[in-house]
């Protein structure tokens, strides 16, 4: 197998497994709108890095941060944590992104950044990937049981106790984080589907909410197995090509009769 | 009210607002141990405002609240909506929040182990009231605080809800903070009734409530001459749907298969 094929493999199953229990959050917590505002906004991140000439994946993902942190403070005003201003601040910053990644020049391939750049991805790109993956599951693995509280109803899992702010902040931050680096796997445009689709699949098919996330994990990790493959004998781009093995998989899982 | 050395909550001259929105006013209020004290008023009166001003969900405008260090409370909220997409079942939700002892404890007292397999989100009313009492009592809670335990249960099963939650009391030494509509049903249960609309109108005994002029002033007459009724009235026992039952016995075995979801 190619070198650059493998790589492209490591850091996609590493998303994949990550965004499983993570997609699983934002399915049970409404959150795709915001994942989509931090994928949009991430573009706003890569014009930033190279204005400022520091790393891109580094300004990427302190953008996202940043914008995680803020839509957390504007929705504990309950009147603004509607989707539309999401739907907003979304547009608004895909649009100041691509209109401030022009201006940068025509140095910058933008069809990279926004469909995804897969099979550009270097040996040590994986490696760091696959850390930061890996430190993002051990999280959501430590906390599982207090973000899982604050799922069911956050009202009773902070007079119990839980510090349910702190666990909120956790969540959108590991978001925000797997958000900047997906950005490389399947693009500006489709990280919200590698989150939320494999979740949605898994729900069909289990009755508890670690077999869900586990599920979520395994089917991302077909997905990419799939759209790798299609990509490479039908040339076609890779993070397209998984998003929609990953449709493909949450179809067959419709022949399956609910209880 | 009684002189108690520590009570388990000392609430003093809260005060609530939103904006220019006045939600509470001044309450003093002292839960004792082992008290059944029951928030009565009419809708907007501020019930669930000062609930969650008990539990620590709302902080006050102004004035204190000294609560005992460490204190356990088994908190039951009006309603929970939990997500159809998360795969829950009621014994995995109880599970995440306490040690399998007490679990297998709480939902024999409650005698709801039929309905461990079921989804949480297909439990209904009824059901679900008494898997959140199952879990707010399995942290041995010293205070339970439920925020109107009998909305969406009939009259016979509000009745006996009480009755529960006043062998709840006893057994375990607890005290009990709800908010209710009706003082008639809870009457028979309750030490302290606290009758609240914005501030304090009356508080006391449930039959001196009941003849305050304040209380008559918010419910009408009417619904003072009912308690007379109802406390005459109570010589046997109704399971959570409304069946009457043996004392001491209750029912889970209905028929699931009326309901729709």
């Amino acid at each position: 197998m190619p070198d650059f094929l493998i790589n492209a493999l490591l850091a996609a199953f590493a998303i994949a497994a990550v965004a499983g229990p993570l997609g699983s959050f934002v399915v049970w917590q409404r959150l795709a709108y915001f994942g989509d505002t931090l994928a949009h906004g991430a573009l706003l991140g890569v014009a930033l890095g190279l204005f400022a000439s520091i790393n891109v994946t580094l300004a990427i993902v302190l953008c996202c941060m940043a914008l995680a942190g803020l839509l957390f403070l504007l929705q504990q005003k309950p009147s603004l944590g509607d989707d539309a201003l999401l739907g907003l601040l979304s547009h608004s910053a895909l649009a100041a992104g691509l209109v401030s990644v022009s201006l940068m020049g025509s140095s910058v391939d933008l069809f990279a950044y926004l469909f995804g750049d897969l099979l550009t991805t270097s040996r040590n790109d994986a490696y760091l990937i696959i850390a930061v993956c890996a430190s993002v599951l051990a999280l959501i693995a430590v906390f599982w049981r207090k973000l899982l509280l604050m799922v069911i109803d956050a009202d009773l899992a902070k007079v119990e106790g839980i510090p349910v702010h702190l666990m909120r902040i956790l969540l959108l931050m590991a978001i925000a984080i797997v958000v900047a680096f997906a950005m490389r796997v399947v693009g500006v445009l489709l990280i919200t589907a590698m989150l939320i689709v494999p979740a949605a699949a898994s729900r069909r098919l289990t009755s508890a909410p670690e077999t869900m996330a586990i599920g979520a994990a395994l089917i991302g990790a077909s997905a990419v197995a799939i759209g790798m493959w299609a990509s490479f004998w039908y040339n076609t781009p890779a993070g397209p090509s998984i998003v929609l093995a990953a449709s493909g998989l949450f179809l067959l899982t419709l022949l399956k009769r609910r209880q | 009210m009684p002189a108690s050395p520590s009570p388990l909550i000392q609430l003093k001259d809260i005060n609530l607002s939103f904006n220019d929105n006045v939600v509470l006013q001044s309450i003093n209020l002292n839960l004792n141990k082992g008290e059944i004290v029951t928030v009565i008023g009419p809708n907007g009166a501020g019930k669930s405002s000062l609930v969650s001003i008990v539990v620590g969900l709302q902080a006050p405008t102004s004035g204190a609240i000294e609560r005992q260090p460490k204190l356990r409370i088994g908190y039951m909220p009006q309603k929970i909506t939990i997500d159809p997409q998360l795969p829950l079942t009621t014994q995995r939700f109880l599970s995440l929040c306490g040690k399998a002892s007490a679990l297998k404890a709480a939902v024999q007292r409650l005698d709801i182990e039929c309905l461990l397999q079921t989804p949480v989100q297909k439990l209904s009313g009824g059901e679900m009231q008494r898997v959140l009492l199952a879990r707010a009592l399995m942290n041995k809670p010293e205070l339970l605080v439920l925020d109107e335990p009998a909305q969406g249960v009939d009259v016979a099963g509000q009745a006996e809800l009480y009755h529960l939650l006043g062998q709840l009391r006893n057994e375990l030494g607890c005290s009990v903070l709800m908010v209710s509509h009706d003082l008639h049903i809870v009457m028979a249960q309750t030490d302290q009734v606290l009758c609240l609309n914005k501030h304090v109108c009356c508080h006391g005994e449930p039959e001196s409530v009941s003849q305050h002029p304040e209380y008559l002033q918010l419910f009408g007459k009417q619904a003072a001459e009912d308690i007379a009724i109802y406390t005459h009235n109570h010589d046997h026992q109704h399971d959570i749907h409304g069946d009457v039952v043996e004392a001491g016995q209750h029912s889970c075995q209905h028929d699931h298969s009326t309901h729709k979801h």
